[in-house]
């Protein structure tokens, strides 16, 4: 079943074919290349891929002397570590010295779990965001990442992948073609649109479907990359809707609602509320607890479409 | 067809090298051989000296102090040992400098400069806006820059990720980079030297500035990195320890370290700051950047001297 398929797996298979068959590509991971899994790599291809320890900001930096080489590297870390803890050296090394590097930080906001908050970036995509020519992609599914891989391979700059390590529920459907510049929409509606981000997605879905049985009709829009956004499809929705409830795993400053509302302020403005993490730092617990805390379930996305609905 | 590719590049390589070896031989012939390196390369080291105080002067401010300190392995290393191309500074193959103590870029520009990487008036714009010569060492501005630089600490990780790539691509480059002794106080020197120590990364030739003294005063009384060779030699890197304004002992020292094999190496150039121009000197801590008058600037090129 595709749906048991964990996305670090799609990302490490990828890896290991391109590895085979195309001479750019090198990996460099932090001690953390048994979560990702990339470890297998270093067995197989020692010379290909590296574990520079625990020592992120080496790992950043090392990455970009490599790609001012000619080669492609991936690096790993869980997201604080490759972001919050080596901001500066993406932002030197890799972004202004124009490097084209691919990072990859897993466990992005509350799928961090029992780590707790040391290991729960709710800032990333804050911190990264006003980066010059930074691709900021936060996968949804592992139909969705197959896809994506490829084309974060081939585009040429620096890529933040914002993954989630397991496997969240699926919501494109098999066949469907992706653009890692698209936004996308995953249900038609006509009262609201929700625009949603990684393990939101499935949860405004929910919400969605919760909202039709109350005769409201939402539609749900997938923005997995919140850099560049997909002005085109968040605006056409909009002015369709006249009103928008974003949903993202991550402070609610700074990322996809940021982005978001941006669009619409300087072009369609309409009422907007939003459904993520609120001035707050992250602490352990399961994902359904975390939810819970942080206000993170489709009641709350159901909550914040009928206050938006009132506001138009 | 990647192997095609790949054979090609490789024989093109070999051409190129093989050309270049043969103007460097018949360069050293006509100069007399190595009895004349010490002699053209302390003329080389005079005439960087001399750029620097231009293109600083021609602004009124920058970095002098630590320019200057390093213009003698400078020469050695573009005068004699670097395998590079003014006419294709991207040449695949060749080999590399990062200057990770970014802000001596007026140095390696004067260097490029006097090499034909660009023309020598171009050195007058340095820091002016638009300009192709920035404060800080900028690969994507500047010709014959390997490697962006400036933020402390980066430029050397760098430096450990392309000899890594030159390790991969097995094309036999050597790379070579510049860390300050002040720079030596950034964490991210010691996580590049371990992850180098440990690849037993040879094809890296590394130099630290150890002219003791940064911004805010001494090294010794701000946070003092000394011992230094001995951390280094626990980080498993070869050790030379040499004076750094000795173009003969510059010379001797890198010759011994590319014939060492299994580890990198870091040849400690103990170093004035503002070697050469007797006020720069003088301002000690004061001159890690201060301003230059135009009549500074010519004392300071009478005081250099040398044939230009």
């Amino acid at each position: 079943m595709k749906q048991d398929i964990m996305m670090r797996d799609i990302l490490v298979d990828f890896l290991q074919e391109k590895i085979k068959t195309d001479d750019r590509v090198v990996v460099v991971d932090a001690d953390l290349a048994k979560c990702s899994t990339t470890l297998r790599l270093e067995k197989e291809f020692p010379d290909r891929a590296y574990n520079v320890g625990i020592a992120e900001a080496n790992m950043t930096s090392v990455a970009a002397g490599l790609a001012s080489y000619g080669f492609i590297p991936f690096v790993h870390s869980f997201a604080p570590f490759a972001t919050r803890r080596s901001a500066d050296q993406v932002m030197i090394s890799v972004c202004y010295a124009k490097q084209n590097v691919k990072i990859i930080g897993t466990d992005p906001g509350i799928t961090a779990e029992l780590n707790g908050g040391t290991h729960m970036p709710f800032e990333d995509i804050g911190m990264l965001r006003s980066i010059p020519n930074l691709v900021i992609y936060e996968p949804t599914d592992v139909v969705e990442f197959e896809q994506a891989l490829p084309q974060i391979l081939e585009h040429v700059g620096p890529v933040y992948v914002r993954m989630h390590r397991k496997n969240p529920p699926i919501v494109m459907e098999e066949g469907r073609e992706f653009n890692l510049f698209k936004a996308y929409k995953v249900c038609e509606g006509k009262d609201v649109t929700i625009v949603a981000s990684g393990i939101m997605v499935s949860t405004a879905k929910e919400a969605a479907l919760a909202l039709s049985a109350e005769g409201i009709s939402a539609e749900v829009i997938c923005c997995p990359t919140v850099k560049p956004i997909d002005e085109k499809t968040i605006l056409d929705s909009a002015k369709k809707t006249g009103a928008v409830v974003t949903a993202e795993n991550h402070n609610v400053m700074g990322a996809l609602r940021s982005a978001v509302c941006e669009v619409l302020s300087e072009n369609y403005p309409v009422p907007v509320r939003s459904v993520g993490i609120k001035e707050k730092f992250g602490e352990v617990g399961k994902l359904s607890y975390l939810r819970k805390v942080f206000n993170m379930e489709s009641a709350d996305i159901v909550k914040a479409v009928k206050e938006v609905i009132f506001a138009k | 067809m990647r192997t095609e590719r790949y054979c090609f590049k490789k024989a093109s390589i070999l051409t190129e090298r093989l050309i270049s070896y043969r103007i460097i031989l018949m360069c050293h012939l006509k100069k007399g051989g190595k009895m004349n390196d010490s002699k053209v390369l302390k003329e080389l080291a005079i005439s960087i000296r001399k750029d620097i105080v231009e293109c600083i002067a021609s602004i009124g401010v920058g970095h002098i102090g630590g320019c200057l300190s390093i213009a003698d392995v400078l020469a050695v290393l573009y005068g004699k040992h670097m395998n590079i191309d003014p006419k294709n500074p991207k040449m695949e193959g060749r080999d590399r400098l990062v200057c990770s103590k970014g802000h001596a870029g007026p140095a390696v520009y004067s260097v490029l400069a006097e090499k034909g990487f660009f023309p020598k008036s171009e050195l007058l714009t340095l820091n002016q806006g638009g300009t192709n010569l920035p404060s800080h060492c900028d690969m994507n501005k500047t010709p014959g820059i390997d490697m962006t630089a400036g933020s402390l600490g980066q430029g050397f990780s760098c430096a450990v990720g392309i000899a890594l790539g030159s390790r991969i691509k097995k094309d036999g480059a050597t790379i070579y980079a510049i860390i300050g002794d002040g720079e030596s106080q950034e964490g991210q020197i010691w996580e590049a030297a371990m992850f180098a120590g440990n690849q037993g990364l040879d094809n890296l030739i590394a130099f630290t500035d150890y002219n003791k003294l940064q911004l805010d005063g001494t090294i010794e009384e701000i946070n003092d990195v000394a011992p230094l060779a001995d951390k280094w030699k626990a980080f498993k890197w070869e050790v030379m320890s040499i004076d750094g304004h000795d173009v003969d002992a510059i010379d001797k020292a890198i010759e011994k370290a590319k014939t060492i094999k299994g580890k990198p190496k870091m040849i400690i150039l103990n170093t004035v700051k503002g070697k050469g121009v007797s006020f720069v000197e003088a301002a000690l801590v004061g001159c890690h950047s201060m301003s230059i008058s135009a009549e500074q600037k010519e004392s300071a090129l009478r005081e250099i001297g040398g044939a230009k």
